[in-house]
């Protein structure tokens, strides 16, 4: 038995080191699956839904550097999503704002929302941190709700245009908007790969492993938590901002505590502190639910359940293995190289 | 001018003083130990040199610059890095990374340098991993580099600690109770390495309980108890200081009278 | 006009406070914010109007539901929190399973209750009011008052004066000397379960009378009230918990009366963002010093 499991696990590694030695044709060979995907004659519902795991794998990459890197566990995140969306659609629906040139604004505001979470937070620690983001994401509602020249209030904000891309509409039929969402998780993903690559993501990983020891090895923590709130934020602004042109429409209703959770549950079932862990996390939690198409609750007891469960039995999600290859240590730069 | 200079700090917590007027010095170049009774307040005086405690009163010179009321961040650059009595390693994190990790505050690279991976990053990155390897070298612990630190045995994690402690470029490395839990082989192991510390240049503050350590390595040491200073000197005083055996051992008759004196 | 404000608030805000009592007991034994306790919350009141279709009647409903509610806090101890206890599992766990357990509980309603708001009856109202000059006190808001101020000072009596409160008070202090001074650690801490489940429950029958609605997600606004006053007073102190409520009650009944109802769900949450920058253990709890 003991055996067996051994092997298992040197198949595993061998794998890894497989994936690790071809992953310059691996990758590229998965981003071309992915935007090959939608060409192959699905109905609009199907590329809707393709565009919603894009979104939830976005939004749950940027909440991933909190909670998975940092060890903020915010469930809040939809006060930046919202803020995004907001700010989007009234540039582009009231004011008449090309949907690319708003984005700049957005992160703007969006991370203004992370500067008002991620300050107080620096004196909290763990559950409380929880608790005001999410306090926050409802005040943030109530804005929403109740700041009727800006936001219509409940009413909402109707026909939000879509992108445009130089004349070109990219919608959900001629498949552009599906394009632009590959595009911004791609880019957010490299963007996150090479800031947990680095010194920042190096002190944001001692953070979460202990606080107390990175202050005292020089580490700002102060600092480095809110640039985590202000990074995560904008992103997630972004994401929102292209939520609010998928679907056109928006309401305060539309970014409920709900919405955190999914997000957390991205994160928490495709692994915390992983490039690969939201991809696999927003698949499964953006389709099982349509897969058991039932009852109204029915959705939200299963996010439920996979918090429950995987924190019971697999508390790291299920890609978040701790690679067992060796640690890259960083090659010489060319120049020095030559000298 | 010594290297540490520390003028009667006194702090108390919900008005029970932990550590009071207690005043010492190190000078470059010297291992001292700081001992005393569990309670006596050894840990509150590294906490109160490394920033997580402000003194009430007192005055804590580094170099000649004071300290006191120093964030912690701020007295690592001054050139202080300290162990951690219970073992505070990043623990999901491998053994280099630790390290590296300690070179944080020399690491000068900016946000754009890491964005578009300039040379000025991959020089700095490439460098930090070298000189992480060379320390891990001079520690003995280069056949972990890869490891995950919570898979190190504990002793190693001591070391790793010391190496971590050693990559913030300190010049004053503050040990806490480095032998603890270690048996007397390991503790002989770690002397010969605090020693060989203090041929590379390192100036050493030290807690320890194992007085066989104490005894053999420091050049001076103070003993604490209840917050105050009741003895300095060289070891071969203190073994025979009656304070100190009073205090180590209890009021017994002959104690009482030698503390009557 | 403030004094009626402030008559009301006080009477909504004990209620906040009995709430908020499940979230200081178990912070105070296991150091975890337990947000299933909204969703329990939200729980009773329902199951309320369901034993009453069963033909209970509202008091005998309103006992079971105590009961039932008291339970299924002790069940989401048992199934979700303590498994991860045995695994010694990191708090991040801890706090998100809560989290995951109170959208099981409040959606599971949803399925089969219908996620519509239901009329309540507003059970203890006596038709009774008594003015006072200017202002007036209505029985609902004494019997509240009293029902909620006799429940807060039983269960403090109950955690100061007896066996159960002392394990309890020793497993705050020292969960593992507890168990080895012979206390059944496990078996405390479903009692504080119990406990927090059981006022939750006597805080939605009258808070569900009060507005005279019922429905899954009530919990989420007033749970989150009562969090504030939990943390507001102090987490772990059990009269912190009192004061926060009234706190929250009175403010939000002032909110409601000088710059409208819209704004009232907000002001639990700006109190809370203000305590925890200003004075992070709340009004009466203690102070940690780091140890390093």
């Amino acid at each position: 038995m003991k055996e067996k499991t051994m092997n298992l696990s040197n198949a595993f590694k061998s794998f890894l080191a497989f994936c690790d030695r071809w992953k310059a044709v691996i990758i590229p060979l998965l981003i071309a699956v992915a935007a090959i995907l939608p060409q192959l004659g699905f109905s609009t519902y199907i590329i809707r839904l393709m565009c919603n795991i894009l979104i939830y794998t976005s939004v749950g990459m940027a909440l991933n550097l909190l909670v998975g890197y940092t060890g903020l566990v915010s469930l809040g995140n939809v006060a930046f999503f919202c803020i995004g969306a907001y700010t989007s659609a009234i540039l582009t629906a009231n004011c008449g704002w090309n949907f690319f040139a708003t984005l700049p604004i957005v992160a703007l505001t969006a991370s203004l929302g992370g500067v008002m979470v991620g300050l107080p937070t620096l004196r909290l620690s763990g559950p409380f941190l929880s608790i005001t983001a999410l306090g926050f994401a409802e005040v943030i509602r109530l804005i929403a709700m109740n700041f009727m020249s800006l936001t219509n209030g409940p009413l909402g904000i109707r026909s939000i245009p879509r992108p445009n891309l130089f004349g070109l509409e990219l919608n959900l039929f001629n498949k552009g908007f599906y394009y632009a969402l590959l595009v911004l998780v791609l880019l957010i993903t490299l963007f996150i790969y090479l800031l947990t690559n680095s010194k920042y993501g190096r002190a944001l990983r001692a953070i979460k492993n202990d606080e107390i020891a990175a202050g005292l090895m020089g580490i700002r923590t102060g600092s480095y938590k809110v640039m985590a709130f202000v990074i995560c934020s904008a992103l997630s602004g972004i994401v929102g901002a292209f939520y609010a042109s998928m679907i056109q429409y928006i309401e305060p209703n539309s970014f409920t505590q709900d919405n955190s959770i999914l997000t957390l549950s991205v994160v928490v079932v495709g692994g915390m502190g992983t490039l690969r862990g939201p991809y696999l996390g927003a698949i499964i939690l953006v389709l099982l639910p349509e897969l058991l198409r039932g009852a109204e609750g029915l959705r939200f007891v299963i996010y439920g359940l996979a918090l429950v469960l995987m924190m019971r039995f697999r508390p790291q999600g299920i890609l978040g293995w701790k690679s067992p290859l060796p640690y890259k240590l960083p090659s010489p730069p060319r120049d020095a190289g030559k000298r | 001018m010594p290297l540490l200079d520390v003028n009667n700090i006194s702090i108390s917590f919900g008005g029970l003083a932990a550590v009071s007027g207690f005043s010492f010095h190190v000078e470059e170049g010297e291992i001292v130990s700081i001992i005393g009774p569990n309670g006596a307040g050894k840990t509150t005086v590294f906490n109160m040199l490394t920033g997580v405690y402000k003194p009430d009163a007192g005055s804590i010179k580094f170099d000649g610059v004071e300290c006191n009321g120093l964030a912690p961040q701020e007295i690592v650059k001054l050139g202080i890095a300290r162990t951690f009595q219970n073992i505070r390693l990043y623990k999901d994190m491998r053994v280099i990374e630790n390290v590296i990790v300690g070179m944080h505050i020399n690491q000068k690279y900016g946000f754009f340098d890491m964005l578009l991976r300039t040379k000025k990053f991959r020089t700095c990155e490439y460098e930090s991993a070298k000189r992480a390897q060379q320390i891990l070298e001079m520690v003995g612990l280069s056949q972990h580099t890869h490891d995950y630190a919570k898979n190190l045995p504990y002793g190693e994690q001591r070391k790793l600690e010391i190496a971590r402690a050693i990559a913030t470029s300190a010049k004053l490395l503050i040990l806490d109770e480095p032998a603890a839990g270690m048996n007397t082989g390991e503790s002989e192991s770690l002397m010969h390495f605090i020693r060989t510390l203090k041929d590379k240049g390192f100036t050493i503050l030290l807690i320890e309980h194992d007085m066989n350590v104490v005894m053999n390595i420091s050049d001076r040491i103070y003993v604490l108890n209840y917050g105050k200073k009741i003895a300095e000197g060289l070891p071969e005083e203190i073994v025979s200081d009656p304070q100190v055996i009073t205090a180590y051992l209890g009021v017994t008759k002959e104690g009482k009278d030698a503390a009557g004196d | 006009m403030l004094l009626q404000y402030i008559a009301n608030g006080i009477a909504i805000g004990m209620a906040y406070a009995i709430v908020a009592l499940g979230y200081s007991i178990v912070f105070g034994i296991l150091r975890l914010l337990n947000f299933s306790h909204a969703a329990v919350y939200a729980f009773s009141a329902n199951m309320i109007l369901v034993f009453m279709g069963w033909h209970f009647g509202i008091w005998g409903a309103v006992a079971v539901s105590i009961v039932a509610t008291g339970l299924l806090a002790v069940c989401v101890n048992q199934f979700a929190l303590k498994p991860l206890r045995k695994k010694n599992s990191d708090k991040v766990a801890n706090l998100i399973t809560t989290v995951g357990a109170s959208y099981i509980i409040q959606n599971l309603m949803v399925m089969y209750l219908g996620s519509e708001r239901k009329t309540f009856p507003f059970f203890y109202d006596f038709g009774v009011s008594i003015d006072i000059g200017f202002y007036t006190i209505t029985s609902a808001q004494i019997s509240m008052f009293v029902i909620a101020g006799l429940l807060l000072v039983f269960l403090t009596l109950i955690i100061r004066k007896t066996k159960v409160g002392l394990a309890m008070r020793g497993i705050e202090q020292n969960p593992l000397a507890a168990n080895l001074m012979g206390i059944n650690v496990e078996w405390i801490i479903a009692i504080a379960f119990f406990m927090g489940g059981a006022s939750a429950a006597v805080g939605g029958a009258l808070i569900g009378g009060y507005y005279q609605l019922a429905y899954p997600s009530m919990g989420v606004m007033v749970g989150n009230k009562a969090f504030a006053s939990a943390v507001l007073g102090g987490l772990g102190v059990l009269h912190g918990a009192a004061i926060g409520g009234l706190i929250v009650g009175v403010l939000e009944c002032l909110i409601i009366g000088y710059l409208g109802a819209s704004y009232r769900d907000g002001i639990a949450f700006v109190l809370l963002i203000i305590t925890l920058i200003i004075k992070p253990a709340g009004l009466f709890g203690k102070k940690n010093i780091t140890k390093v």
